[in-house]
């Protein structure tokens, strides 16, 4: 029987009716006799858990997007009155330079960073475990609480810790994150520190899988570790190379956390990102905006996404080695 | 053996549908389940999560009075602390206590978006419901003339707050407290100079920095909104307003007594003034109950309270707790949530027994709780000298250092919030405090042109 159960949930219907020789024989009873039912009923606390948490409040947020609510009575359809008023929002282009700003910059600091931290990790030969736990220690840390312990170092403050420990060679005192310019370097400094970890890992793995071979014969032909690095090493990450970057692009777009909690957006808006000003359309203005959050929330998924199509068309022909 | 499979599958598909219609619907089903019995329900908020065991004890006694007196109603207090975002979420989600507190500021917002139980007839009918002062009341009632939510805890006028130990250090006289701006900029610098404490600090991490700004230009004599009986008008840019960020860009960029932070709040500021960094800030009389719960300060700290600064005709901005009920309540809901909001916060002020217990309860606690502090009068300056004089034995706060404040608190002239979209205005204005704090060039009419502009876009041009 246990067997069946597993023949029967690796089974689609479909070609559960294939073996069948006569299609006739394809009704509803022998569908569930032969286990089409039994693979819907073990689907199902995912469907329905996936529906009621996932899917079912995307579908909202569309819905709203097209609303106005004061969230205690019915609200009114408004048609595309919500993406007008984001589209005209004075604050709306300051916003999406900030998030793209952010993007750029973790982009600059935070793609290299663990390729490099990878690439030297995997030439180490002793204690490469150690300093895989040192490298992945940010990400097991709360993010609140990364938070908060770099607000504290980023004390503007010649007391300040970064400060202090500047000042030993003669650097600073820097206003970090009191200052329009300083604070989104200082936000993404953070943000890469904490996310690196992760990366590195999946290039440790993806390092593992580059055939010796290759490091051997570069090695005959004299290749010096930069070029084996730049000739054999990059093209076998290619995949995992553009894999990580559109999700690290993904991610530092919708960036919340690090703005929220370090600078609620401030200077002057100087850190207010697009999820953040999502976040302050739902909820500081005591619900005035909720359609207009949802709107936002809105275009900018429909934007990621089409960014990501646009991306994957674009490095087809790259991606595949 | 197939067929009792699929009869198994059968059944469990039967019941997982049924049950997930049972969730659906159980949602509708509790349209009203008060009122089964001839017995109300209602939920209330009650304590801050943080509340201390004395204090819960406190509130259960009082609810089981209340079950013993009205035996038809049952009282289920839950645990609140107002927040925009928290209480977004729980307007949105449906889990607001049928009573909940609103800051003073937000009432009028709520109750131009319909999000507020109409309480009129049901306050009006208690013994004192024609006696709240009338400037606060009119908080909590709508442009229909109705009272959609009643003043309820502790009602302050914004005022400013000062470390008498440092004024003493820097040669000045704690007893003569700076009564306009222009004698606040001096004293904040020979604070500076001679303790090298930031001898004044603003708020400006989030709306309370525009509401410490709006507070500012309302003693300036300005307002950040107006109405002429048909459409609001922002008034970001208002003289006062600009007067007032000339006044802070002096501080911080000229004298260098201003605290050189932007990312200091409501609570943020408390801990920065307790912590002796600063001199003088700017926040509701109140302050000084959540500068003893929550900072340490006590009766010989050397704290000092005295009244907003004001010139050109301006006055103190007034601020608070309302109490309301939840829009989709009963009506036998409302009428119950209105007498526990009577039980709750008013009585107190009316009844000498209920009185005295109250301020006991907080001088007993362990470490002591402030009792005393000035605040404005719910209902008339008699009946709240009345209450002060029940509980006179209980005061805690050191009073002679308060009287800057409380030797004017009834003759000041009171700045009522704007009306209209309040925290979205407030919203505009603390990203210019940061940028004054931040920025040495900033460009303070252009930052306010933007603010403005942005402003009015909120209020519907």
């Amino acid at each position: 029987m246990g067997t069946d159960n597993v023949a029967a949930l690796g089974r689609r219907p479909r070609t559960d009716g294939g073996r069948a020789s006569a299609p006739s024989r394809r009704t509803p009873m022998t569908w569930a006799r032969h286990g089409g039912l039994t693979a819907v009923v073990f689907a199902l606390p995912l469907l329905v858990i996936f529906g009621v948490f996932s899917w079912w409040p995307i579908v909202s947020a569309v819905i709203m997007s097209f609303q106005e609510t004061n969230l205690t009575d019915a609200p009114t359809w408004v048609g595309l009155d919500n993406f007008v008023a984001v589209i005209e929002d004075p604050l709306m282009p300051q916003v999406i330079r900030n998030t793209a700003w952010f993007a750029l910059l973790a982009l600059v600091f935070g793609y290299p960073v663990p390729l490099i931290g990878a690439v030297l990790m995997s030439e180490l030969r002793r204690r490469k475990g150690l300093y895989s736990v040192l490298a992945y220690l940010p990400v097991v840390v709360p993010p609140v609480v990364a938070v908060l312990l770099w607000k504290f170092f980023y004390d503007p403050r010649p007391e300040g810790v970064f400060n202090t420990v500047l000042a030993w060679f003669g650097l600073g005192p820097f206003p970090w994150l009191s200052n329009a310019t300083w604070a989104m370097p200082s936000l993404v400094l953070e943000a890469t520190w904490a996310a690196a970890g992760a990366t590195v890992i999946i290039y440790l793995a993806a390092l593992v899988s580059v055939p010796a071979e290759l490091y051997d014969a570069a090695e005959v032909d004299g290749a010096s570790v930069l070029r084996k690095v730049w000739h054999v090493t990059m093209p076998q990450l290619r995949g995992v190379l553009l894999i990580t970057l559109i999700l690290q692009i993904i991610g530092t777009v919708q960036v919340f956390l690090e703005p929220f909690l370090f600078t609620n957006g401030g200077p002057n808006h100087a850190t207010e990102t697009v999820m953040l000003h999502v976040y302050n359309l739902a909820f500081a203005s005591l619900g005035n905006n909720f359609g207009q959050a949802t709107a936002l929330s809105l275009m900018l998924a429909v934007s990621l996404a089409v960014l990501s199509l646009v991306y994957f068309r674009a490095t087809r022909s790259w991606s595949q080695s | 053996m197939k067929s009792l499979r699929s009869g198994i599958a059968a059944a469990l598909v039967a019941i997982s549908a049924a049950s997930l219609l049972t969730a659906c619907s159980s949602s509708t089903d509790d349209g009203n389940p008060s009122e089964s019995n001839g017995k109300v329900t209602i939920t209330v908020a009650g304590l801050l999560p943080t509340a201390d065991d004395a204090a819960k004890q406190q509130l259960a006694d009082r609810v089981a009075s209340f079950e013993e007196k009205y035996p038809n109603i049952k009282v289920e207090p839950q645990d609140y602390e107002w927040l925009a975002s928290t209480f977004t979420t729980q307007l949105a989600g449906g889990t607001l206590p049928n009573v909940f507190e609103i800051p003073l500021t937000d009432g009028k917002t709520l109750i131009e978006n319909n999000q507020l139980a109409d309480i009129d007839q049901y306050v009006k009918a208690l013994p004192y419901g024609g006696d709240f002062n009338e400037n606060l009341v009119a908080n909590g009632t709508g442009a229909d003339g109705k009272i959609y939510a009643v003043p309820a805890k502790s009602i302050y006028a914004v005022a400013l707050h000062y470390n008498r130990k440092l004024f003493e250090k820097a040669g000045l006289d704690p007893d003569q407290p700076p009564t306009t701006w222009d004698e606040v900029r001096s004293a904040a610098k020979k604070i500076h100079d001679a303790t090298k404490a930031a001898g004044y600090a603003m708020m400006a991490l989030d709306n309370a920095g525009g509401w410490q700004l709006a507070a500012a230009a309302n003693s300036r004599g300005g307002v950040i909104e107006t109405f002429d009986g048909t459409n609001y008008t922002a008034t970001l840019d208002d003289p006062a307003v600009k007067a007032h960020l000339e006044w802070l860009k002096a501080l911080r960029w000229e004298d260098n007594s201003l605290l050189a932070r932007a990312d200091l709040g409501w609570g943020e500021i408390n801990a920065a003034f307790a912590g002796g960094e600063v001199a003088m800030y700017t926040s509701g009389s109140d302050v000084y109950n959540a500068l003893v719960e929550s900072n340490g300060v006590t009766k010989d700290w050397g704290y000092g309270l005295t009244a907003m600064p004001t010139e050109n005709g301006g006055g103190a901005l007034t601020g608070g707790t309302l109490a309301a009920v939840t829009k989709d309540s009963t009506d036998a809901q409302k009428d119950a949530a209105v007498k526990w909001i009577d039980w709750w916060y008013l009585s107190k002020l009316q009844d000498q027994e209920q009185a005295v217990t109250d301020a006991k309860t907080r001088a007993e606690a362990d470490p002591a709780q402030a009792v005393g502090t000035p605040v404005l009068p719910i209902f008339s300056e008699e009946v709240y000298a009345q209450s002060q004089d029940w509980v006179k034995d209980y005061i805690n706060v050191p009073l002679d250092d308060m009287k800057g404040y409380s030797d004017v608190m009834f003759t000041q002239t009171l700045v009522p919030e704007a009306s209209a979209s309040v925290q979205d205005l407030y919203a505009q204005l603390f990203p210019v405090v940061q940028a004054v704090i931040t920025d040495k060039n900033a460009d303070i009419d252009e930052l306010l042109a933007t603010a403005n502009a942005a402003g009015q876009e909120k209020l519907g041009s």
